[in-house]
């Protein structure tokens, strides 16, 4: 599954917006819209988000420097944490004091920067817990096997369809803390996949997996897309964006600075200006590509 | 100095009414701490409100002696819903800190005079349990827990479990709710519930990410531990008077202990871990003074009769640093642990 | 609720009548209560109580219990004024009797219905269900109400303050400790009471007249303990990598061990440094002080000051602050992590040592389980204040102290530690973090 077409250009997605492209421009048919959140730690304001939609069926990249605010702003839209005021909508439905888990239950599935393997589970068992309709998990059910059992298998053979394709198969029996840092980025890629998502949110996906593999990992970004679930991924390297982004999002100290096709938005000069302040002269693709080193060093 | 004797009474303790009682809190504290993850440093709480809340019903409610025991159990319960609403959100080490100060609170006020009437503060509660138990007078706690004894009066058993009919039937109540306990436990935890619960302890957040909620798992871990703990009060109780005394911050550091000596992810450990630390204790709280009174050590009687509280100490040091996993727990697991 | 009052004139006498009790029986509750003069111990249910004179324990009274079925005994209040009797049935009533003609001369019961107060010298009681019942006999309690509600109050926040001080000494370690290295360190309580011990020790050894000398030289003690479990215990631990949970069970079985120790040298009895019976003399109104009280707040408020200037002005200092901030980055800014731990690990020791040096007076007297009855509160102090932060534990103390001593205001004075735990749980729910703590971030 991991090789259709993958060495030549994905398929991009066209036409997502509506009227003239600007920061918080309204898409077509947007999955996730915000207005107004605001988040902010003692004095410094980390996220301050006038409006983004973020447009179905679309593979969209969230960019900007360290410290942008991207992570606060992930946390905040799947309630791991409170904005100071703000509202956002999923599917139309209001997320604003919803909690973490209702919203994972309503299919916005994110993954976390600093990776959360649960290190004395299996690989299997980690898969496992992503499951949405495990009856078992229900404390009375759970006492009574043949309430569960059949689901346990349907479940398991899912999960093993879904480690193969990550390649992470051999490793089903094994405690997810032995596995390697980019091993457990796809365990919990995988993991989040059990859910049946609507929309994916990785953050950082491809941080610390090795070239050869990000490949492959790029291909099951575009796989999802094709299954028709909507991803909005934060990363650092603007190749891998370039290659598989429909959309960019860009952000500057909490504030979304632009958005556009992954082409255009490279060349506006508020993202030049974010990315590079003063040493403008160098080209943006350069300094952030992963190839053509030197990469800014990352925060923690 | 009579070898054989201390020898007997230590072995007796296997299934002594005390390791039956420390097994079920232990059995919580696992469900808690080894599954869950829970830093539950409370549980002599749990088992207060347990024996307590047994007694009470009893004597002040006049309540059957079973109907009591649920007074019991509703009343850890409700402690654990108390408990868990302000502190489940909490950070480990803060949930430690809670959970002492809660089992302190429960401790204190049962010590109380202001409740005295309901508590006997000081003094604690007997006579519940009926004729042929520890009280003079017949009529309190008739048809009790000792009169449901259908054992006919008599000596069982060969040494050194030779007891009278009231031990037998106290321990073979407390091997059956113990051997429920621990299917029920097992059960639990090898079940889809028993996989978020790990899960949870492993990373909350990451459960959480994945659409679980976190927080009604962990109440209900809470619970049902905190209800062995209870069930662990209610054998105390059923065997002997209850006194706020018992139910100090030691106790809790004591099931900490065998919790720690068997393994705190398993669900046999517990009662393995209650075993070994009872004999021991009861061979060290024996043998020590033995020794001295034979003026083989250059200590009083009283003195020798604490080296056990010294050397379980130490112990639980030694093994936290040298077998973490206790003696059932997975080397493999360890080797992951930070 | 009326009868606390005649705690209250007790005022900061911390160990007085319940009190002590209560603190006998302390954390680990192994020891016995003080003992009232008891008659009739093998029967199941109890009528206690105590007989006063204008707060002054009255000993000597003989009272007098007949009930149903001709039972009838005897007994005679001892030091403390306390008197217990056992009692053969439960949801019966008795009839106590105060034997007037053995209270001291010039004193009589009266027998004053209008008040709510038992003084009567003849009284029916029923023990209850719970098999037993408090029978308090007050004479002469008009004059109770001499002490101004502003006395008590004022009283209570000096006695709050000495104690949140002493509180602080142990706290800010506890919390210094936390900070830098993560430990929850439960052998805190065995450093409190080291200092105390080792004062008693040398105060021993060196005579009554030398206790200014031993002093200091039981603070260096608990230094050099400080620096010695750091070095045989914590640091191989540390380079071990041991996590977090771990060092906590580490650290209650070495308090556990350390206690019993303790225990195993000097005994279950309750000892005294010298001085600690010194005479109170009045400020204004009720409110009286000892010279020790002065002395004790005086040199806590300076070692607090210094210790707040070491903190944040020495290098050594600001280390330390910069590895409870974030540890891995400070190591890799050069910072000697481990020396500055050990120096951590030392400082911890001595303020504790010296907090058990106040809190042998302060209680007053010394047993091998005097710092495991105050470290729960030394823990809601630093909890309260938000774990690892130094100043927030001096803050949180002074929370601690005047909550624990202005609670006995109004809820009984048994229960005024519940007070402040109940406090605690509330402020953690509102302020997850402790009051001077930081969130922190997810993801
Ligand atoms: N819990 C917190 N407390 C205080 N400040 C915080 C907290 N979380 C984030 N910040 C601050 O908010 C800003 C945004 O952080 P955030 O993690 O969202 O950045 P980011 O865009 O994800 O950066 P990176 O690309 O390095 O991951 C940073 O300056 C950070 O220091
Ligand atoms: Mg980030």
């Amino acid at each position: 599954m991991s090789s259709n077409g993958s060495s030549s250009s994905p398929v991009k997605s066209t036409g997502l917006h509506v009227g003239a492209i600007k920061p918080g421009v309204a898409k077509k048919d947007p999955i996730l819209v915000a207005d107004g959140v605001r988040r902010q730690f003692g004095g410094l304001v980390a996220v301050d988000v006038a409006h983004v939609e973020i447009p179905r069926n679309a593979i969209t990249a969230l960019i900007g420097p360290n410290g942008a605010g991207k992570t606060t702003f992930f946390n905040l839209l799947t309630g791991f944490d409170q904005p100071n005021e703000g509202s956002w909508s999923f599917n139309g439905k209001s997320l604003a004091k919803i909690s973490a888990f209702k919203v994972a239950r309503m299919g916005l599935i994110r993954t976390f920067q600093l990776t959360k393997a649960l290190g004395l589970l299996t690989v299997m068992d980690n898969m496992k817990l992503g499951s949405t309709d495990q009856n078992g998990e229900n404390l009375r059910a759970s006492l009574f096997p043949f309430l569960w059992k059949k689901k346990e298998g349907e479940i398991e053979a899912k999960a093993l369809e879904i480690l193969t394709r990550f390649k992470l198969d051999t490793k089903r029996d094994d405690f997810a803390a032995s596995l390697s840092g980019g091993q457990r980025k796809l365990l919990e890629m995988a993991r989040a996949l059990m859910t049946n998502p609507e929309l994916v949110m990785l953050d950082e996906p491809m941080a610390g997996v090795n070239p050869a593999l990000t490949q492959s990992l790029l291909d099951h970004i575009l796989n999802l897309k094709k299954e028709g679930m909507t991803v909005l991924f934060v990363e650092h390297d603007m190749q891998m964006v370039r290659h598989i982004a429909d959309w960019v999002i860009v952000m500057a100290e909490g504030k979304v600075v632009a958005e556009g096709a992954p082409d255009e938005v490279m060349k506006n000069p508020a993202v030049i200006d974010a990315y590079l302040g003063s040493h403008q002269d160098i080209d943006l693709g350069a300094v952030t590509g992963r190839i053509t080193l030197p990469k800014i060093p990352k925060e923690k | 100095m009579d070898f054989l004797g201390i020898f007997n009474s230590s072995i007796s303790f296997i299934i002594a009414p005390t390791t039956i009682a420390y097994a079920l809190a232990t059995l919580g504290l696992a469900l808690h701490f080894g599954f869950g993850g829970l830093l539950n440093m409370g549980m002599a709480g749990f088992m207060a409100l347990g024996a307590y809340g047994y007694a009470i019903g009893i004597l002040s409610f006049g309540l059957p002696w079973y109907f009591a025991a649920f007074v019991g159990i509703a009343a850890s319960i409700v402690f654990a819903l108390i408990l868990g609403i302000p502190t489940l959100r909490l950070r480990g080490d803060y949930l430690a800190i809670v959970t002492i100060a809660a089992a302190e609170i429960v401790r204190l006020v049962l010590l109380s005079s202001a409740f005295g009437g309901l508590t006997g503060s000081a003094d604690g509660l007997s006579g519940f349990n009926g004729p042929g138990g520890t009280v003079t007078n017949p009529t309190v706690g008739a048809g009790g827990f000792n009169d449901s004894n259908p054992i006919p009066p008599g000596e069982y058993g060969f040494v050194p479990f030779l007891d009278n009919e009231r031990t037998w039937y106290l321990r073979i109540v407390g091997i059956i709710i113990l051997g429920l306990a621990i299917f029920v436990v097992w059960r639990l935890v090898n079940s889809p519930w028993g996989r978020v619960i790990k899960g949870i302890r492993e990373d909350e957040d990451a459960v959480r990410s994945l659409g679980k909620n976190v927080f009604a798992y962990k109440m209900q871990a809470l619970i049902i531990g905190g209800v062995l703990g209870a069930l662990g009060g209610l054998m105390l109780a059923f065997s002997t008077n209850v006194n706020s005394s018992v139910y100090v911050t030691s106790l809790t550091f004591f099931l900490w202990t065998a919790l720690l000596l068997g393994g705190a992810a398993t669900v046999f450990g517990p009662l393995a871990g209650s075993i070994i630390f009872w004999v021991l204790q009861a061979f060290l709280g024996l043998v020590f003074p033995a020794l001295a009174e034979a003026g083989l050590m250059p200590f009083t009687t009283i003195q020798a009769a604490q080296i056990k509280y010294i050397i379980v100490g130490f112990a639980l040091v030694l093994l936290v640093v040298f077998r973490p996993q206790g003696i059932f727990g997975n080397k493999k697991e360890l080797t992951f642990v930070k | 609720m009326r009868t606390m009052s005649t705690m209250r004139r007790k005022a900061s006498r911390l160990a007085s009548a319940v009190g002590a009790f209560v603190l006998a029986f302390g954390v680990l509750g192994l020891a016995s209560p003080a003992q009232a003069d008891v008659v009739n111990p093998e029967m199941p249910f109890k009528i206690s109580g105590n007989v006063q004179n204008k707060g002054e324990p009255i000993a000597g009274v003989t009272i007098n219990f007949a009930g149903g079925g001709g039972f009838a005994a005897t007994v005679v209040t001892d030091a403390d004024g306390k008197f217990t009797a056992g009692v053969p049935e439960k949801l019966a009533d008795y009839t106590v009797t105060v034997d007037e003609t053995t209270l001291p001369d010039g004193i009589a019961v009266i027998d004053n219905p209008a008040t709510e107060f038992i003084e009567a010298n003849v009284q029916t009681v029923t023990v209850g269900p719970g098999g037993r019942v408090t029978m308090n006999f007050f004479i002469g309690q008009g004059e109770r109400h001499v002490t101004s509600m502003f006395d008590q109050v004022v009283q209570r926040l000096i006695s709050g303050l000495n104690f949140g001080l002493m509180l602080a000494l142990a706290s800010v370690g506890l919390s210094l400790i936390y900070g830098t290295t993560g430990i929850s360190n439960f052998a805190h309580a065995e450093l409190v009471t080291f200092g105390a011990i080792a004062t008693f020790g040398l105060v021993a050894v060196m005579g009554e007249g030398l206790l200014w000398l031993a002093i200091p030289i039981a603070l260096v003690l608990s230094g050099v303990l400080g620096w010695g479990v750091d070095a045989a215990l914590w640091a191989p631990l540390r380079r071990r990598g041991m996590g977090l949970v771990q060092l906590m069970i580490v650290s209650i079985g070495l308090s556990l061990g350390i206690r019993y120790t303790y225990q195993f040298f000097i005994g279950g009895k309750t000892e005294q440094l010298p001085g600690s019976g010194a005479e109170r003399f009045n400020l204004f109104g009720s409110v009286s002080l000892s010279i020790i009280d002065i002395v004790s707040m005086g040199v806590s408020v300076l070692i607090i000051i210094v210790f707040a200037w070491w903190l944040s002005a020495s290098k050594i200092g600001k280390a330390t602050r910069a590895i409870s901030d974030n540890p891995s980055l400070a190591a890799s800014s050069g910072i000697d992590v481990d020396g500055v731990v050990r120096i951590v690990w030392i400082i911890g020791s001595v303020l504790a040592g010296f907090s058990g040096i106040l809190w042998a007076y302060f209680r007053p007297g010394i047993r091998w389980d005097m710092g495991g009855q105050i470290l729960l509160l030394i823990f809601a102090a630093t909890t309260l204040g938000g774990l690892g932060t130094a100043y927030g534990a001096l803050v949180g103390s002074l929370i601690v102290g005047i909550l624990v001593e202005g609670s006995s205001l109004f809820i009984p004075s048994d229960l005024k530690y519940v007070g402040a735990l109940v406090v605690l749980i509330g402020i953690l729910l509102f302020r997850p973090q402790g009051i001077l703590g930081r969130k922190e971030r997810v993801g």
